[in-house]
């Protein structure tokens, strides 16, 4: 094989221009897919950690159809004290939780003693809200960066619709489970700001204030966040915590959880989806490029090198190490243009790294673009590339191999 | 024992509905370590004659035996590997592979075809190399040296495999006066040392001039068989 590499080599450097154009060509395909791989992931990655960190988690825990019906945040889907503390002991022994956030939802009516209007309420308590989301508290455009008993976080939106403002007193009032209302006097402790835009409604009190409107005699969660360690570990965690948890059935037998990944809880997930269609057809269009490239100059090989070919063949050349010769020739050309194109890709990621391009997401502006690679990244695509360039060339290679050496020899 | 036996050679090519008789029942033998030549004029058969000797074609009827083996037997890659073994081949282009080195173009066969261990074919080269004279030029590509000088090469390349039969079509078509006597003496000489068969197709009176039997074909038919004046030096 080796020598066969050597003829195949020399063959290529044989015509330098074409060779050059060839490679080039793939290797600027390479640079672009690995380029956008890298420039998409990062900003996949960002908004993925601006959701994930500043809201929902890695993953959450419900009572089983409490997602379902989530928009009206039912009381009676929340999870009991007991099955809480089963949840808690269970997310306590797995190595690579880091943090979890019990969490009472609720819809309420938020009043300036002028206006009222609807609020969704998060009761959380702070230390386990920020362990678990640790840009909640960036979020907070005014007051002060804490979630404090007897202070509510109001959102931007209500902030500016009922004009309050940090230090006002307002009302909560809201409908227990067993439909008896209460309502609670709070301070404004902050505006918080929504992750995706200004349309959010979300508030957030001490878990304890909301134990309070809503006359809770022990404590019932509507959810638990949880954050990983290691966010590459989601579906490994998330299956191995889901098999614990189905484990607890209630009286019927039927699962009392529910695990689910930030995925299939935020409609984010669809455009982190379109991206990775994106990052599918822009390698589609890399492998017409490497067909098409080497098939060319494969064919043109061939048909130049016809009466050499015949040569070859009368001297005793088998058929299979024609075919073998210029496979080497196309599968050559590919690992030229990978390397090149993923060296060229290193560089400029380097640059943009190096220049630091920033950009504005939903509320979140100076965001700074990090593009990376994996080293699965660079292997998949070198992969395809020369697996490709080997595709591309097996038809005039085979048209070479199988040629009568009686004809190619009187080819002129 | 006969190292080329031809009976009733046919050979019809089609060329759409017209079919060219291009060999008509053409029967001769030939003894091992001989030097032939088929003389003719241009369309005589001489070329088809030599590739069905050389395995590169197949007889429409008739049968040829070369080194007792039927050609038309011989699949592609059994007549590749028949070719790889027992034949050496000189072109009138000299056809050299142009990427690689006089060195490398007299090793290829024994490298790729034959896969003979390195040491020996180091041997095997420089022997051959030193014999044409072209020890001097092993660095040069084909493209660094003159017609003379690739005929050389190409004589070396067809005998470093130890074949029992080379095939020469038109090997001096290509040269002046000095370089095709020069070339022809080159074959001679390998023919006595290495006690290979040379068979030509020319119609170089050079050559005619040099060979042991001359046959001579017109329209595709053996018409005569003479002794030439290089039987003398057998």
């Amino acid at each position: 094989m080796f020598k066969l590499t050597k003829i195949a080599v020399r063959n290529l450097s044989r015509y330098k221009r074409r060779t050059f154009l060839t490679s080039s060509l793939i290797a600027i395909g390479v640079m672009f897919v690995l380029v956008f791989i890298a420039a998409s992931g990062s900003f996949k990655y960002i908004m993925i950690g601006q959701i994930t960190d500043s809201m929902l988690g890695h993953l959450q825990v419900h009572k089983r159809g409490y997602v379902a019906s989530i928009d009206s945040l039912p009381l009676t889907l929340n999870l009991s004290a007991k099955a809480e503390e089963k949840l808690e002991n269970t997310l306590e022994n797995i190595p690579e939780i880091e943090a979890f956030s019990p969490r009472i939802k609720f819809g309420g009516m938020f009043s300036n003693f002028v206006e009222t209007t609807n609020i969704r309420v998060n009761g959380v308590y702070p230390e386990k809200e920020i362990s678990t989301v640790p840009l909640f508290l960036s979020r907070i455009k005014q007051g002060e960066k804490a979630i404090k008993e007897g202070e509510i976080l109001i959102p931007e939106l209500l902030a500016n619709g009922l004009k309050t403002k940090v230090g006002d007193t307002v009302v909560v009032i809201a409908t227990n489970r067993d439909g008896s209302v209460n309502g609670k006097q709070f301070v404004i402790g902050g505006i918080i700001e929504s992750v995706t835009g200004p349309g959010g409604r979300d508030g957030y009190m001490h878990i304890n204030d909301s134990m309070e409107i809503l006359r809770m005699e022990e404590i019932e969660i509507s959810e638990v966040a949880i954050r990983l360690k290691d966010f590459d570990k989601l579906d490994a965690v998330s299956n191995r915590l889901d098999g614990l948890m189905s484990k607890e059935r209630n009286t019927e037998g039927k699962p009392i959880f529910d695990v689910q990944t930030w995925e299939k809880l935020s409609p984010f997930y669809n455009v982190a989806r379109m991206i990775d269609v994106m990052t599918f057809f822009i390698k589609l269009m890399l492998i017409a490029i490497v067909l098409v490239s080497i098939m060319n100059v494969m064919i043109m090989a061939v048909f130049e090198r016809i009466r050499e070919i015949g040569t070859i063949s009368a001297i005793g050349t088998l058929p299979k190490k024609i075919l073998s010769l210029f496979l080497i020739e196309g599968f050559s050309l590919g690992v030229i243009g990978a390397v090149a194109g993923n060296t060229l890709a290193l560089v400029i990621i380097f640059l943009i790294n190096l220049v630091k391009i920033t950009f504005n997401f939903g509320r979140q502006s100076g965001l700074v673009l990090s593009p990376s690679l994996n080293i699965s990244d660079i292997l998949w695509i070198s992969v395809i590339v020369i697996f490709v360039s080997v595709a591309a060339a097996l038809h005039p290679a085979s048209k070479a191999s199988r040629m009568e050496p009686v004809d190619a020899l009187r080819h002129v | 024992m006969i190292l080329v036996n031809a009976k009733s050679l046919t050979k019809v090519y089609s060329l759409g509905e017209i079919k060219v008789e291009a060999l008509k029942s053409v029967s001769f033998e030939i003894e091992p370590s001989s030097f032939i030549s088929f003389i003719g004029p241009s369309g005589s058969g001489k070329t088809t004659l030599l590739n069905l000797i050389g395995c590169l074609d197949k007889p429409t009827s008739g049968t040829l035996e070369v080194s007792g083996r039927n050609t038309a037997d011989l699949t592609r890659e059994e007549a590749a590997a028949f070719r790889g073994k027992n034949l050496g081949f000189i072109f009138q282009d000299f056809n050299l592979i142009p990427v690689l080195t006089v060195y490398e173009n007299v090793e290829y066969p024994l490298l790729i075809v034959q896969n003979v261990p390195g040491e020996e074919r180091k041997e095997r080269v420089h022997t051959l190399l030193s014999t044409v004279g072209m020890i001097d030029q092993k660095n040069k590509y084909p493209d660094q040296i003159s017609g003379g000088q690739k005929q050389r090469v190409a004589v070396a390349r067809a005998l470093v495999t130890n074949p029992r039969l080379v095939l020469a079509d038109e090997p001096t078509a290509n040269l002046d006066s000095k370089t095709a006597f020069m070339v022809i003496d080159i074959m001679r000489q390998m023919k006595e040392e290495f006690d290979v068969t040379f068979i030509f197709s020319t119609h170089d009176p050079k050559i005619v001039s040099e060979v042991e039997t001359v046959y001579t074909l017109h329209d595709g038919v053996l018409t005569d068989r003479k002794e030439g004046k290089g039987g003398r030096h057998v």
